[in-house]
């Protein structure tokens, strides 16, 4: 069977900074991998390259088995990859319904209509009723999004990443910036995901990780330190060093 | 008492979606107010009958706004160069009129339209991957290039002194122009309703929420898939048209053409307007157009020296008091009463 998402030998630098190097990786189809690191190690640098926000000095990136790395980034959400970013990106200014609407829209091809009214597509609208529903977010479906507290905003941000219907989702710190009170309800929606879709979450407090991934990959300096079962890496000695023993794993740190 | 309380919540939850689903249902249909703009116009007529060349000036001006709301207010594409279109439009009824004799007024709009939609897309396809200060410059710098190409060849388009006298066929082969302008306001009232129809449409159509997600963030649209750069393209093209028979109308009203058209001044001017009426809500362009252009003739005549330092007091206040044009004032205004009945 041919993984979901497939990175080969991927390279980038900043100038002289190397920030990605030989990056190898591979999620199947309902992977569940995290990928932590150190400060600076180049994780979103990983996912802006995997998602063609950067593009990468050589190297492949293959979205089930095709080649996607000549690709835009706009071609490859339509292909299934879809992501969250570590800082909020949403549409502000629109209410929470209508970040969903436009989404799906977006997927459908809804949006090279200039004439029928956005209204007129009831489907549309209960699908995106039906995504905040499931994310417990429709009491604020009229709401604008910069009214909403940031947890919930969190949890937009989520939600627009799953009405995009993805078969890879990068999940790039969900639960960065959000109150500890909060974030269960954040990482309760992390891990009822659906077990199709392969997802690779970024995410600093370990608890979260080993209780959500079934491999981590560690990367130190833009290149993969190590990879293996949660079990493993909890083991290792050399990643302890690196990175569990340094920071302190509860602290939810910025990366 | 457990399960009465599922179902309630249940039934809630029921209402709080319909609730939500209505108001996107709704949102397009029209309004009883949205006819008021239209009344006025049409009260205009009647009111002020010897007003009428000034009213058709202004009317060309909300159409030329509303062809800058459609990519400022929504699309979010700042431009100082919207008079490229304006004057494409312009030159194209003049020069079809002055060297070809092509004098028939409607057929001039759609010409105008095509020749403008054709500029717009082949400048919006190499400018749009720009964005901020550096495309402020490039539409700036698109306008100048046309305004110095007339130039250039001012055997053809007349240069700085324009196309002066040009006469137009009577409308629909019947309604002659008359000296007070009649028949030319309902004319540019009659083409204003028709575009205003398409640029609603628009908006509020699936493309239109679309812009709106470039405008709200860009980089989102980018991740969930959206073409950023036809989408950008598309809507550029359509308002150089609009903004061509804008254009378009200014000369047959006025029956003459310079290069000022293509003056930055009216690139500035439209955008003036714009924000002042308040940008991204349709109507805006109909209260900053008129307001803007009823305080310039006004003060012109007070003090036909220092009018422009009126309209500069205004623009100030505008920036101080109301940052969300006129219209955005009415709304804060609207719920700040709301909030005070409630208390």
């Amino acid at each position: 069977m041919t993984a979901a998402l497939q990175v080969e030998r991927l390279n980038r630098a900043f100038g002289a900074l190397p920030v990605t190097r030989d990056v190898n990786l591979e999620l199947e189809r309902g992977a569940r991998r995290a990928l932590i690191g150190p400060n600076g190690a180049g994780k979103t640098t990983l996912v802006n390259l995997i998602t063609g926000a950067l593009k990468p000095h050589s190297g492949r990136v293959l979205l089930d088995g095709k080649d996607i790395t000549g690709l835009s980034q706009a071609d490859r959400a339509r292909r299934g990859l879809a992501r969250t970013f570590q800082i909020n990106q949403l549409f502000r200014g629109l209410t929470v319904l209508e970040n969903l609407c436009m989404t799906i829209g977006e997927r459908d091809g809804h949006c090279n209509n200039l004439w029928r009214s956005a209204g007129s597509r009831r489907v549309v609208i209960d699908e995106a009723l039906d995504h905040l529903d499931s994310l417990r977010l429709t009491d604020d479906a009229l709401k604008l999004v910069r009214e909403l507290p940031y947890g919930r905003q969190r949890l937009v941000e989520i939600a627009i990443a799953l009405a995009q219907k993805p078969r890879v989702l990068l999940l790039d710190e969900p639960a960065a910036g959000v109150p500890s009170s909060e974030s269960h309800l954040i990482l309760d929606v992390v891990a009822a995901l659906d077990p199709d879709i392969a997802v690779l979450i970024i995410e600093h407090d370990m608890d979260v990780v080993f209780r959500f991934a079934k491999e981590i990959t560690v990367l130190v300096q833009g290149a993969v330190f190590t990879q293996g079962t949660p079990n493993e890496i909890m083991n290792n000695e050399q990643v302890r060093a690196v990175y569990l023993g340094q920071e302190d794993h509860r602290g939810g740190r910025h990366g | 008492m457990a399960a009465s309380d599922t179902t309630m919540a249940a039934a809630d939850r029921a209402s709080t979606r319909e609730r939500a689903a209505d108001y996107l249902l709704r949102r397009h249909r029209f309004r009883a107010a949205e006819a008021l703009p239209w009344l006025f116009a049409i009260a205009v007529f009647f009111v002020f009958p010897d007003r009428m060349t000034f009213g058709s000036q202004v009317l060309v001006m909300v159409m030329f706004a509303l062809s800058l709301d459609l990519i400022l207010g929504y699309a979010g594409i700042v431009t100082l160069g919207h008079a490229a279109f304006f004057g494409v439009g312009a030159y194209t009824v003049g020069l079809l009129a002055a060297r070809l004799q092509w004098t028939e007024p409607i057929s001039g709009l759609f010409a105008a339209a095509i020749v403008a939609a054709i500029v717009g897309f082949i400048t919006g396809w190499f400018l749009l991957r720009y964005r901020g200060l550096t495309l402020l410059m490039l539409t700036l710098a698109t306008a100048i290039m046309l305004q110095e190409t007339g130039n250039l060849r001012s055997d053809i388009s007349g240069g700085y002194d324009g196309l002066p006298g040009l006469t137009f066929k009577p409308l629909l082969g019947i309604f002659d122009y008359d000296l007070y302008g009649h028949t030319y306001y309902l004319y540019a009232l009659a083409v204003l309703a028709v575009v205003f129809y398409f640029v609603r449409r628009i908006v509020y159509s699936p493309f239109g929420q679309a812009l709106t997600g470039i405008r709200e963030n860009v980089r989102r649209m980018h991740a969930i898939g959206s073409p950023v750069h036809w989408r950008l393209v598309t809507v550029y093209t359509i308002a150089a048209a609009i903004a061509g028979v804008a254009g378009a109308l200014f000369t047959q009203t006025n029956a003459y053409v310079t290069l000022t058209v293509f003056d930055f001044d009216n690139s500035a001017k439209v955008m003036v307007m714009l924000i002042l009426g308040g940008t991204g809500r349709l109507y805006g362009a109909f209260v900053g157009a008129t307001v803007y252009m009823v305080l310039e003739d006004y003060f012109s005549k007070l003090s036909p020296t220092f009018w422009q330092f009126g309209i500069g007091l205004v623009l100030v206040l505008a920036v101080l008091f109301a940052r969300r044009g006129v219209l955005g004032l009415f709304e804060s205004m609207g719920q700040y009463i709301a909030e005070r009945k409630k208390s």
